[in-house]
């Protein structure tokens, strides 16, 4: 049976990613920063540090540790988000810091904390991939050392179409069997997942094809973060 | 915004430079720096914009939805302003609720615009005893090189300007996801603007810098708006531990005319145009 969802609303390809701008150095306070858009989703990510890590017990003697912090501005989306820490926010900068820390190298740096801000401008699905392209590029700004980069991006399905970079209209396509929404971070030399979340319904078949499809995306978007990071914008010139 | 270690040496090099009449990065002392706004930064909220002073960058956004109004003013719109200093903006600021700091921002840049009469609540009755616009204002700070409070005052303002009202659906009392081309109701007229003095050493100096900031003695914040071509104090509040003298008021008095006068129009163009 034929998909009811074989154009999409935008008029992509199924494997093409929504027009990227990648901007590296825009904040000038911050050790490292960078921007990542793709059509309606922007994040901003910022990084700190290494530098001492209070409260003092959190330290640890062999290596620093990475924190990452996500949060969405009220106006970003349709209805007003409160301002401050949610429980969704949290779990996904948990999650982006796992998918960070696979990564980067801290052992340099004992006893201190490298910290990553990820705030969402405006937002129309995939911020917390977005936020990851982000990071890694704002990581890799500040210096930090990393042993390859992480490249992020949203596969999905809608009704039995797989599909990349998916919007909030993909997101919520309720025909057929629905919507899923795979997002997923790919490191850029070993091609190894670093972050995986799944909601929706999908077959075991299509979830390796979904991957392979995202896989390819990254190679995309990989080229849009390198370039960024070649040709730093340099202070608040975003 | 205050706890910004500066070393003695530098504190009284800015001092001594401030005094004559100079400042570090060639400004004079009441010389703000270029202001550059952004518009439409969030296609999903009543208005976003990006608004930086210097290196200072604060985003701010305004979203409208429904709610019961106050028993007390039953056909009255109400009005919040919340600023998160996120520590994105500076090694100063930690992560969770918002910190006195953020607080008090917020509270002076709301009373500027509450009092000034800028937004006409009256109008932001649906219906009388059940359901007013709520106004929400939110300011992030991005990068703080000092003056916080006039970047995100300024850029409360431009916002609130530029807001559009929602599509209100009457039969099933919800908001769409959609604007109309109608503003937010606003006494343009009735706009003030908070402009903020430091004293650094013993001058009183304008739009101050990270620096500068953190070695000042004390900060008058002033909303001005206009009163037939006049300028008109609608909010102040001092801040940090220092004592204003007489003199000193008059200095601040006089460049809250001078610098009104230069900057009113600048603020109402970015606003409204």
């Amino acid at each position: 049976m034929a998909s009811l969802y074989e154009k999409r609303f935008d008029g992509r390809a199924v494997g093409e990613v929504r027009p990227m701008i990648a901007k590296v150095g825009i904040v000038p306070s911050a050790d490292g920063s960078a921007s990542f858009e793709t059509g309606g989703t922007k994040a901003i990510a910022v990084v700190r540090g290494p530098r001492t890590l209070h409260p003092q017990h959190m330290q640890n003697a062999q290596t620093g540790i990475l924190r990452v912090s996500y949060g969405m501005m009220p106006f970003s989306v349709w209805d007003r988000i409160r301002p401050g820490p949610s429980r969704r926010s949290e779990e996904i900068g948990k999650v982006c810091e796992w998918a960070l820390d696979s990564v980067v190298d801290l052992s340099g740096f004992p006893n201190t904390v490298v910290d990553v801000f990820i705030q969402i401008p405006k937002a129309d699905a995939g911020t917390r991939v977005a936020g990851l392209n982000a990071a890694a590029m704002a990581l890799a700004h500040a210096g930090i050392p990393m042993k390859e980069m992480i490249t992020a991006i949203a596969v999905g399905k809608a009704d039995k179409t797989l599909l990349v970079d998916v919007d909030k209209a993909e997101e919520d396509f309720h025909d057929g069997e629905g919507a899923t929404d795979i997002p997923l971070a790919i490191t850029s030399r070993g091609k190894e997942i670093s972050l995986l979340q799944l909601d929706g319904k999908i077959s075991p078949a299509e979830l390796s094809e979904a991957i392979e499809m995202g896989k390819k995306a990254c190679d995309d978007i990989l080229k849009v973060q390198m370039d960024a990071l070649k040709n730093v914008t340099g202070e608040n010139n975003e | 915004m205050s706890n910004f270690i500066i070393p003695n040496l530098q504190r009284e090099k800015i001092e001594d430079c401030v005094n004559e009449g100079k400042r570090l990065d060639g400004r004079k002392i009441d010389e703000y720096r270029e202001i550059i706004v952004e518009n439409g930064v969030s296609p999903s909220a009543s208005s976003a914009v990006k608004v930086k002073l210097g290196k200072t960058e604060v985003y701010a956004g305004v979203h409208l939805a429904t709610a019961v109004p106050y028993p007390d003013s039953p056909d009255q719109g109400t009005f919040m302003t919340s600023a998160e200093l996120h520590p994105m903006a500076s090694q100063q600021f930690d992560i969770g609720r918002p910190g006195i700091n953020a607080v008090e921002l917020a509270r002076v840049i709301d009373r500027g615009i509450r009092e000034s009469g800028f937004i006409d609540f009256s109008k932001l009755c649906i219906k009388e005893g059940e359901r007013v616009w709520q106004v929400f204002v939110d300011i992030i700070a991005i990068n703080d090189d000092g003056n916080l409070l006039d970047v995100a005052g300024l850029a409360a303002l431009i916002a609130l300007g530029r807001a559009r009202m929602p599509v209100y659906n009457e039969e099933e009392g919800k908001t769409e996801h959609e604007f109309s081309e109608n503003p937010i109701p606003l006494n343009k007229e009735a706009m003030s603007f908070n402009m903020t003095f430091h004293k650094v050493g013993d001058t009183i100096v304008a739009d101050v810098d990270k620096e500068e900031e953190a070695v000042s003695k004390f900060r008058l914040s002033i909303a001005v708006g206009d009163n037939n071509g006049q300028p008109r104090i609608t909010a102040m509040q001092k801040g940090k531990a220092g004592t204003i003298n007489a003199d000193d008021m008059q200095n601040i008095l006089k460049l809250v005319e001078d610098k009104w006068a230069e900057l009113f129009p600048k603020v109402k163009e970015y606003a409204f145009k």
